[in-house]
């Protein structure tokens, strides 16, 4: 008899360890999650992904493997948590820029303000007399897609003298390339200069270019492509191998698109026609295509990020008098509005949006719209209670 | 370091080889039965076995598990595990003179640390001198932490990866206990070397007190020259359990190097709290233990790193079959469980006034069999909720935990 108790409790115990994946925490929806790469990578291009989502979460900076001596963040996913938006804890704070002169703080440590220190040393102020903005890192999904935006697209959708009299007139930010920038061969050129097109006031080329700035600028790692020591001036040795760095672009590259949620929803569809009357399409564009990829996922794809890569005035209440490139101060890049209703996943349950995270909601970053947006921004508070909630549904869907 | 450990694994080897001739030879020292120990007596309340006439007594434990966990949908498989191989050799140099050494072999040979060889003076029950490598009597946990003595087979995350058990400096210090019919009261204190400023800047992105384990050298250099202090109270009633408050702190950073200073005194301050009884009607033994950490951190540092931690577990273990089990006489299976918090960083963010979050959450529960009180089988189940600093919905983590420990 108690051996029959003794062989029930273990047949008990090893039905139970079977019954497992019942009790395992299962993986989250697909469309509830930022990450992930996109689907159809090789063997080979997965390997790569994942040697870059280490590098990219997991490897934290250390006063041993080079971190500052003056930083921001530890690592690159401090700033860009499940790959989404940031926090104001790792906002950045750019200062001494104004006009199209370039920065006249380089030498008392512009462009980006080290707001941290290791122990021992002081982290930077902003020099008297210059100018600034704070930018919330952005999230890092479906960067790849956008890389891929042929500059001819782009310039496509440019109307620097509102030809069709929308009110709005976007324009590109035309800087001149970094050395350790090869230009794509379809790249178009204006005296010399290329097409940018990442970061608050796409001052970024590509996502190398990004890359390496934010290694060396928001953790103070140097590399051969950027081997300037944030702290000294110097220029020493890399911090991050050429390899890492790669992999790094690489897993942007491959992130996947954030997926919408609920898009046959009746208020969600609704929520995006009001989207179009009311104009937001005009910059926030839909439908973007690639053009060639050596990554066949990323190849001449349709794909819907909700914006048009251009530099927009939004008018005097977003104008912090700093600029980057050939922006002026209130413009701003058309922020994708993809995975923009996951944000709160990574903002620690809350909206911190527009530039420098000021807007806690969907609704008060429209209100704060001005410039070539101020027509969009009357039509959204002209609307009806009803059409207000199916446009922010429709957003929280993206 | 390498001649120690061939040393006592030669000896250790040899004796067993020996007693394989002779059984009869090897005996079990004699253990404190009065029901009145105390965790500072973990450390040598342990199954020896002793040669002959010899004043050398050897023992030891080992740790094998297998895990399989999930984190979020994504797992790594199937894994076994010799989590550790221990050794201890005791001494009786004199009647009041003892020499205790204990070497952890972890992970396989990952890890090789002497946690634990001093040389204990009696001169009085109050009065004891212990020099040598010491475990710091921080919590309950850090002294009383063998393998075999516990129903789960992951060690406490507040007592590891909070505060660092196990661990160990080298130093001196004193200590003593006094009993009182029911009660038992103790005390500790011991100057030994410290912490270093890997505890604010290394790879696990948080504070964290063990990351000064990696120094190698604090066995032989202090990273600063200044003292840690850890002082440990205790005090035991045979029918209500045992409470102790404990202390362990000491600057931590390099403040002075070739007569520069560097910085200012930088302080860590820990606080701990343990209590352990047993219920008198239904037998179920209680172990809790709970800690606070103060950091120094410079203002201008990342708040990434905590200034103040705090966290700990409480176990519940009940036996519930007491009756011989395939000829084990003293069989007891026991169910158990496990609720275990840490906050890796008590604070608020400066940019939004809102609370830091970088928490974690665990519950697990065990059946354990201990076929032989020194030998324990147990199955456990974990289920996680870990949160990042900025309080993001929590990476969930659960598995089942299969393991076996033993003395020998």
């Amino acid at each position: 008899m108690k051996k029959f108790k003794i062989i029930t409790a273990i047949v008990l115990v090893i039905t139970t360890v079977v019954a497992c994946e019942k009790i395992l925490p299962g993986t989250p929806p697909d469309d509830e999650l930022l990450d992930g790469p996109v689907e159809g990578l090789s063997f080979e291009q997965n390997r790569q992904f994942l040697a870059g989502d280490v590098a990219f979460n997991d490897e934290i900076f250390t006063s041993q493997n080079g971190l500052g001596s003056i930083f921001v963040a530890t690592s690159c996913g401090s700033c860009h948590a499940g790959d989404g938006k940031g926090h104001p804890f790792t906002t950045l704070t750019r200062f001494g820029q104004t006009d199209s002169t370039g920065n006249q703080f380089l030498h008392l440590g512009g462009p980006q303000l080290q707001s941290r220190a290791l122990p021992g040393y002081s982290p930077e102020q902003i020099p008297a007399g210059a100018t600034f903005s704070k930018f919330t890192p952005p999230a890092n999904t479906g960067l790849g897609f956008l890389e891929l935006v042929s500059d001819a697209d782009i310039l496509a959708m440019t109307d620097p003298n509102d030809i069709n009299g929308d009110g709005i007139s976007g324009v590109p930010n035309w800087i001149t390339l970094p050395s350790f920038i090869t230009p794509n061969s379809n790249a178009i050129t204006q005296n010399g200069k290329y097409i940018h097109r990442f970061g608050k006031k796409a001052a970024a080329h590509n996502l190398l270019h990004q890359t390496v700035n934010a290694y060396n600028q928001d953790i103070g790692i140097t590399s051969t492509f950027h081997p300037q020591d944030v702290y000294s001036g110097l220029n020493i040795d890399p911090e991050v191998s050429d390899q890492t760095v790669h992999s790094v672009v690489f897993y942007l590259q491959t992130l996947k698109a954030p997926i919408q949620r609920n898009q046959n929803d009746a208020e969600v569809i609704q929520g995006k026609n009001i989207f179009i009357q009311t104009g937001c399409e005009s910059c926030h564009k839909q439908t973007l295509k690639t053009g060639f990829s050596s990554i066949a996922p990323l190849a001449n794809k349709l794909f819907h990020p909700y914006t048009d890569l251009l530099l927009h005035d939004m008018g005097p209440g977003l104008d912090d008098n700093y600029t980057e490139g050939n922006a002026k101060t209130s413009e701003w890049r058309t922020p994708p509005l993809w995975g923009l209703g996951l944000s709160p996943n990574s903002q620690g349950g809350q909206y911190f949006l527009l530039h420098d995270g000021r807007a806690k909601s969907i609704e008060e970053a429209i209100q704060f719209h001005g410039g070539e947006a101020q027509q969009s921004k009357e039509r959204f508070q002209q609307l009806s209670v009803q059409d207000k909630n199916n446009l922010i549904k429709f957003l929280k869907s993206l | 370091m390498r001649t120690i450990i061939l040393t006592i694994l030669s000896v250790f080897i040899s004796s067993v080889a020996v007693a394989q001739i002779d059984p009869v030879l090897l005996r079990r020292t004699s253990k404190d039965t009065s029901g009145l120990l105390l965790n500072m007596d973990a450390v040598y309340n342990r199954p020896f076995l002793q040669l002959g006439k010899l004043p050398v007594a050897l023992g030891g434990y080992a740790e094998t598990n297998y895990q399989y966990l999930q984190e979020d949908g994504i797992s790594e498989g199937h894994q076994f595990q010799m989590r550790r191989l221990t050794l201890f050799v005791s001494s009786s140099i004199s009647k009041r003179i003892k020499f205790l050494s204990e070497i952890e072999f972890e992970d396989g040979t990952k890890e090789i640390n002497i946690e634990f060889a001093s040389i204990d003076f009696e001169f009085a029950p109050l009065l004891n001198l212990r020099g040598g490598i010491v475990m710091n009597p921080i919590g309950a946990f850090n002294q009383n932490h063998d393998g075999p003595k516990w129903e789960f087979v992951d060690r406490p995350i507040s007592a590891t990866q909070m505060l660092p058990a196990t661990w160990s400096n080298v130093g001196f210090g004193l200590f003593g206990k006094k009993s009182v019919k029911d009660w038992v009261y103790a005390y500790e204190a011991y100057l030994t070397n410290g912490f270093d400023d890997k505890i604010i800047d290394n790879v696990e992105n948080k504070t964290f007190l063990p990351a000064s384990k990696e120094n190698k050298n604090r066995f032989e250099d202090s990273f600063n020259g200044s003292p840690l202090f850890t002082g440990k109270v205790a005090v035991r009633n045979r029918k209500i359990g045992e409470l102790g408050l404990s202390y362990i702190g000491g600057v931590y950073n390099k403040y002075e190097d070739g007569g520069l200073v560097l910085d200012k005194k930088r302080r860590v301050n820990v606080y701990a709290i343990d209590f352990n009884s047993v219920l008198p009607k239904f037998n179920t033994y209680i172990s809790a233990e709970w800690a606070w950490v103060y950091v120094d951190v410079p203002e201008t540092y990342t708040e990434q790193f905590g200034r103040k931690q705090q966290g700990g577990f409480i176990d519940f273990v009940q036996p519930i079959y007491k009756k011989p089990i395939f000829g084990f006489d003293k069989s007891v299976m026991n169910a158990a469980l496990r609720f275990e918090y840490v906050d890796w960083n008590k604070g608020k963010f400066k940019s939004t006034g809102a609370n830091i979050s970088d928490e974690v959450f665990s519950i697990v529960s065990a059946i354990s069999w201990r076929p032989t009180e020194q030998t324990v089988i147990r199955l456990n189940y974990r289920y996680n909720w870990q949160k990042d600093i900025l309080g993001n919905p929590p990476a969930k983590l659960a598995g089942f935990q299969f393991g076996v420990s033993t003395y020998f």
